[in-house]
């Protein structure tokens, strides 16, 4: 089956201001699109509105060719988004933050899943440390540990290289071009150059 | 590749959210413990400030209690939804596909086990110092477990609203407090019916009337509250 993200005609004002006018896009299965633009050009602003976070905007969203709030819950049930704030409680342990991450899917959990998913991404053997007593890139990579642990076909994400150490950055992009050739798709903004195998489409931006 | 959106499941969110937050108040004991100070302080401070006179404290001493556990709850509730706000968790849990008035619900079941609850049972010992009469402590406990309940409710709509804005606090206070009104109004007389020897089932009954309807409207009053928070 295939999926497929579009906008058509797409813009968001903020402060009477245009971040973008006029924006058409298309994610399609297999695919990597990177969103580019200078600070303050409004990455972040369009992935939240393509991940169904804001409405205040113009034009229109499709999700497998049907209008966006008509199939809000299937694509609610097949996106993974890990925005600028990491979503990671303070006061709990990484395991505790990725079994309620795997609760609010409604899965019951699996402690042996959440154990591998943080092994995957480094950190085995910090399951049991209160998150707030890691490193920003701990913690990032904390909720990179979800891109493992739940199975979505659309992974957007914001700043996901962000405090990470250079051997994480290698395995986060292994980790996405396995995905897409596996039949997934990514939409991402990043500053760093990314290195992936398959084509990135690059958006730009302001 | 694609998910179908799961059936069910809910009752699982709903669960792990609720042991989520009380996991995190429990480890925060000392912020647990604000409201009951702050509710054990002022009452110490009344009986110094106006007359150790049992008759007169035994006078005011309903209407004290209650205003002060109301403002102890309300001092708590702007932490409701902040630190998720802050930590992202909250974009998070506006994006799972459960619906987002039950996993509302169950940060506000949190929020009461962990400040309401604890208000109501120790007021009676404060209700000791300021000489409530005999037989209207249990209705205190109860009338505040109940009205603390509805509190918590309608203020989680507050706390929704003013999530977004930097110093949202007063603002609260201000929106909710007025809606706060009619829960302290049949509160407070419920303990005095008790004391004046009156039937307290018609003021337990407004009370419990007014926590059915928040129980029953606050859930969606406060999904839509934090998807406007997030939208801003």
């Amino acid at each position: 089956m295939s999926l497929g993200l579009q906008a058509r005609q797409l813009a968001c004002e903020r402060d009477g201001r245009w971040l973008f006018e006029g924006l058409d896009l298309d994610v399609r299965c297999g695919e990597i699109v990177r969103i580019e633009g200078p600070n303050g050009s409004g990455k972040t602003t369009l992935l939240k509105l393509l991940a169904g976070q804001l409405g205040d905007y113009h034009g229109e969203l499709y999700w497998n060719g049907e209008r966006f709030h008509k199939v809000r819950e299937h694509f609610l049930a097949n996106l993974l988004y890990l925005g600028h704030s990491p979503g990671v409680k303070a006061g709990l342990t990484p395991l505790e933050n990725l079994a309620w991450y795997q609760a609010l899917n409604g899965d019951k959990g699996d402690e042996e899943q959440c154990l591998n998913a943080l092994f995957h991404v480094g950190l085995g053997g910090f399951e049991d440390v209160l998150a707030g007593q890691l490193s920003a890139g701990q913690q990032r990579r904390v909720a990179l540990a979800r891109l493992t642990l739940t199975r979505r076909a659309l992974w957007v994400l914001d700043e996901p290289f962000t405090a990470i150490d250079r051997q994480g950055v290698v395995a986060l992009e292994k980790q996405l071009a396995a995905h897409v050739q596996a039949g997934g798709s990514v939409l991402v903004t990043t500053h760093h150059a990314l290195a992936v195998s398959p084509a990135v489409r690059c958006v730009q931006l302001g | 590749m694609l998910n179908t959106p799961a059936q069910g499941g809910l009752w699982i969110a709903f669960k792990a959210t609720l042991k989520r937050d009380a996991t995190l108040m429990f480890r925060r004991r000392g912020e647990l413990l604000n409201p009951l100070v702050f509710f054990a302080l002022v009452v110490t401070l009344f009986p110094i400030g106006i007359s150790p006179d049992p008759v007169v404290l035994s006078l005011i001493a309903p209407g004290l209690l209650w205003v002060t556990a109301l403002l102890a709850a309300l001092l708590s509730l702007d932490s409701l939804f902040r630190t998720d706000y802050d930590d992202g968790s909250l974009e998070q849990l506006l994006l799972t596909p459960q619906p987002l008035a039950a996993l509302g619900l169950a940060k506000v079941v949190a929020h009461w086990l962990f400040t309401g609850l604890p208000l109501a049972i120790v007021a009676p010992l404060l209700g000791v110092m300021l000489a409530l009469p005999a037989g209207s402590y249990m209705v205190l406990s109860l009338s505040l477990a109940i009205g603390s309940a509805s509190l918590s409710l309608i203020g989680a709509i507050g706390a929704a609203l003013t999530v977004g804005i930097a110093r949202g606090g007063v603002l609260l206070s201000l929106l909710i407090l007025p809606l706060y009104i009619p829960v302290l109004i049949f509160g407070v007389g419920a303990v005095q019916a008790a004391i004046n020897g009156d039937g307290i089932a018609a003021h337990l009954a407004m009370l419990g009337a007014l926590f059915a309807a928040s129980l029953l409207l606050a859930p969606w009053a406060i999904a839509a509250s934090l998807r406007i928070s997030i939208n801003g």
